[in-house]
């Protein structure tokens, strides 16, 4: 786990130099959109007052000067599956928002769906030698937290501190300077495939950018759709996407769990071109502009123009009405809310104090889905846009960019992660001494 | 799809041209980061651009025949715009200066008139001209039509003020107007003398203002010691006045001659340098008359005691 707390070390001090140089881009990789947004960092943190958007969330030192989305090529599943064709997609998305912002990016930060994440909570405990918590002892009582086998080939991706306690005092946001004789803590590792993420890596770096921060796709849009309370007080945030749904569960304003059910939006366009028999761009097209999952009487009377180049006349003027769309829809979008149902289940939901659930992403945007939800998941629901933030164009600002502005948050103030404690000195000569002796060992 | 099918014989159906890819290559995104450099543009739309221009100028102006033309088009282009009709200056008009000063003030100028009107500098003239003594100030200008018009005010002679050079005129202030030969040129002005007497010349105005009843007997002011003035009358009178309130001092001689006559007595110096203390010096023969009142010996002309001579 060190040579994982290095990197994410390196990229932190990454983050931070381009936070001194002002610009850094934001880069969200979905299955069925590529977003790049170019952040210019004031500085100042002064509160511009610019149509309703509030210094809520720390939003205020940062403002977007160049947005792009483009479609997502060679993704699948919220994995790159096609290198080439991914890296020519995400230069063509940060060449649009360069040009749009007339300044370099350098430094990306960026998020991916996939990758098969699983969330592990972990507990650690240290007795406290001075009676006293300090930055070390914080460190440790992080490193002494007992690591679960996550697996060949996983990285940890998040490992965020959620809760503190000294001696019977629990609920500690910041531990230090408390006066007592053991400290515990109770921290969330998101763990995904590492291969994945070595993907993404490359083709970051293919395109002349330095990766700058990685996060969680679902965590990012749980952080832009969220209010405030809702993650105080406990919420889950399902993100709809292409290639998979997300969902995290927040409360105390920490990511306490994460996951991923691999049925996307992508699959229920697979489902309207197999059942009605047309190209996949028609379904698409059907899909996002007369999709639905409640069907009324008045459905089954319009008729919709499939439409279509294969040359045959019979095919091509067939029409379909929006009953036969939503008949096929419904079932598959009831099929994510089932399995969704079935990951807030092994999440413990229902033991949480407060049952609000957020939809947002792509999928979100089904009319007649938070009704629909509302029968499987539970009666708080909503649909959850992102935060205003500043310089963000209109049509951005639509639930399927959540992650996107989610990362910005995340670039702006991310959370205390374990990688941002120094490591006890302690842990050092040990690791290095039994590299030595594994490659003396090896070589002799 | 194509509408209409050609099913002719060698005519293979042409397939569509095939998609445009909408990325960028690696080359286009590579160069468009680059001119997203701020240094880099910086020196393309700035350098560069400056860089040509001053190796073209500098490889034109290398060759000395090309130089030596285009300082030559630009001097024929001055000469060409200074020596228009416009600019040309005829003539001198010279006000309020004497013919001496006149003819000094034609000899000045630089250049021979008709000339143009930026060969001379007005400013140098000006300078110039009021190195001449005799002139307190000049307004040098040219005016419409060509004309090179100089008011000239010239120094008004106050007081004659002789040293170990000559005698030289004064004004008011003390600056030197003219020199002259003797006194008898000027018998109008006052003279006075001494060194540094042109440093308060206004005092010494002052005195002679304020000797009004004596002024016929006066026959001028002398510095003494850079402080203070001795007035000279006739017949070998002294009035030494004091260095500060001196005309203060000379209104109360003129007071005591009038009241007791006493410049009209035999009195060599009256000596007001103390103020409230006034000493009289008396004239070698008023002292001889009380010596022989007294029995005393008598004085001769250089004040000594004669030696006694049986007589």
């Amino acid at each position: 786990m060190a040579d994982l707390y290095q990197t994410q070390r390196a990229m932190r001090n990454m983050r931070r130099a381009a936070l001194q140089r002002g610009v850094i881009g934001i880069l969200d990789i979905g299955t069925s959109k590529i977003a790049c947004l170019v952040l210019r960092f004031d500085g100042t943190g002064t509160f511009r007052e610019t149509d309703g958007i509030g210094p809520m969330a720390g939003q205020v030192n940062f403002r977007v000067i160049g947005a792009a989305s483009t479609r997502s090529r060679g993704m699948r599943r919220g994995e790159i599956e096609t290198m080439a064709e991914t890296e020519r997609a995400i230069r063509t998305v940060v060449a649009t928002a360069q040009k749009l912002a007339g300044v370099r990016v350098d430094h990306v930060i960026a998020c991916l769906s996939g990758g098969r994440p699983s969330s592990y909570g972990l507990a650690g405990e240290i007795s406290l030698p001075s009676g006293k918590v300090g930055d070390h002892e914080v460190a440790s009582v992080l490193a002494a937290c007992e690591t679960p086998d996550f697996g060949r080939g996983r990285e940890v991706l998040h490992a965020q501190p959620v809760n503190f306690a000294v001696d019977n005092r629990s609920g500690l946001a910041d531990p230090r300077d408390h006066v007592g004789n053991k400290l515990f803590c109770d921290m969330h590792v998101l763990t995904v495939d590492g291969d994945m993420i070595g993907n993404l890596v490359h083709c970051i770096r293919r395109c002349d950018l330095e990766l700058a921060g990685i996060a969680s796709a679902p965590y990012a849009s749980g952080r832009a759709s969220l209010v405030e309370d809702e993650q105080e007080l406990g919420a889950a945030c399902i993100d709809f996407g292409g290639g998979g749904t997300g969902v995290t569960i927040f409360i105390r304003k920490h990511m306490i769990f994460s996951d991923h059910v691999p049925i996307g939006g992508n699959l229920i366009t697979q489902d309207i071109a197999q059942g009605l028999r047309v190209p996949l761009p028609v379904a698409e097209r059907l899909k996002t502009l007369n999709g639905g999952v409640e069907a009324t009487g008045r459905d089954d009377r319009e008729m919709i123009d499939v439409g279509g180049e294969t040359g045959d006349w019979e095919t091509d003027r067939r029409q379909v009405s929006r009953a036969d769309v939503i008949g096929i829809m419904r079932p598959r979008v009831e099929e994510i809310l089932e399995n969704v149902r079935e990951v807030l289940d092994a999440a413990g939901f229902d033991y949480m104090p407060s049952q609000q659930i957020v939809l947002t992403g792509g999928g979100s945007q089904i009319p007649g889905l938070d009704g629909l939800a509302t029968r499987i998941l539970g009666p708080n629901i909503r649909c959850g846009r992102p935060l205003r933030i500043d310089g963000l164009a209109h049509q951005l600002t639509d639930p399927s960019f959540s992650s996107a502005v989610g990362l910005a948050l995340f670039a702006a103030h991310p959370q205390d992660e374990w990688w941002d404690f120094e490591m006890p000195s302690d842990r050092y000569p040990a690791r290095s001494l039994r590299r030595a002796y594994r490659w003396f060992r090896n070589n002799w | 799809m194509p509408v209409v099918i050609d099913h002719r014989p060698n005519r293979t159906p042409t397939a569509p041209p095939p998609r445009r890819d909408p990325a960028p290559s690696r080359l286009t995104y590579r160069l468009q980061r680059m001119w997203l450099t701020p240094l880099y543009r910086r020196v393309v739309r700035v350098g560069l651009p400056a860089f040509v221009l001053a190796m073209v100028a500098g490889l034109w102006m290398a060759d000395e025949d090309r130089r030596v033309r285009l300082t030559d088009a630009i001097a024929s282009v001055v000469t060409q715009i200074q020596s228009r009709e416009e600019f040309q200056v005829r003539m001198m008009t010279i006000e309020g200066a004497s013919p001496v000063v006149d003819r000094a003030l034609r000899a000045m100028l630089p250049v021979d008139l008709p000339a143009s009107s930026f060969e001379i500098d007005l400013p140098a003239l000006r300078l110039q001209v009021m190195q001449l003594d005799a002139v307190e100030s000049i307004d040098l200008r040219i005016r419409p039509g060509g004309i090179l018009s100089a008011v000239v005010k010239e120094r008004e002679p106050a007081i004659l003020w002789r040293h170990a050079r000559g005698i030289e005129i004064l004004d008011k202030g003390g600056h030197r107007v003219a020199s002259v030969t003797s006194r008898e040129v000027r018998p109008d002005l006052p003279l006075i003398s001494g060194e540094g007497a042109d440093l308060a010349t206004a005092e010494a105005l002052a005195l002679f203002d304020a000797a009004g009843p004596i002024l016929p007997r006066v026959r001028g002011l002398v510095r003494r010691g850079e402080r203070r003035w001795d007035l000279v009358l006739d017949h070998d009178q002294r009035i030494l006045l004091p260095a500060t309130g001196a005309v203060t001092a000379l209104e109360a001689a003129i007071a005591l001659d009038r009241a007791e006559d006493m410049l009209g007595r035999d009195i060599a110096v009256v000596d007001l340098r103390h103020p409230s203390r006034p000493v009289l010096r008396l004239g070698v023969d008023a002292r001889n008359t009380i010596r022989q009142a007294r029995g005393l010996p008598l004085l001769g002309p250089d004040g000594r005691v004669l030696p006694e001579t049986e007589s």
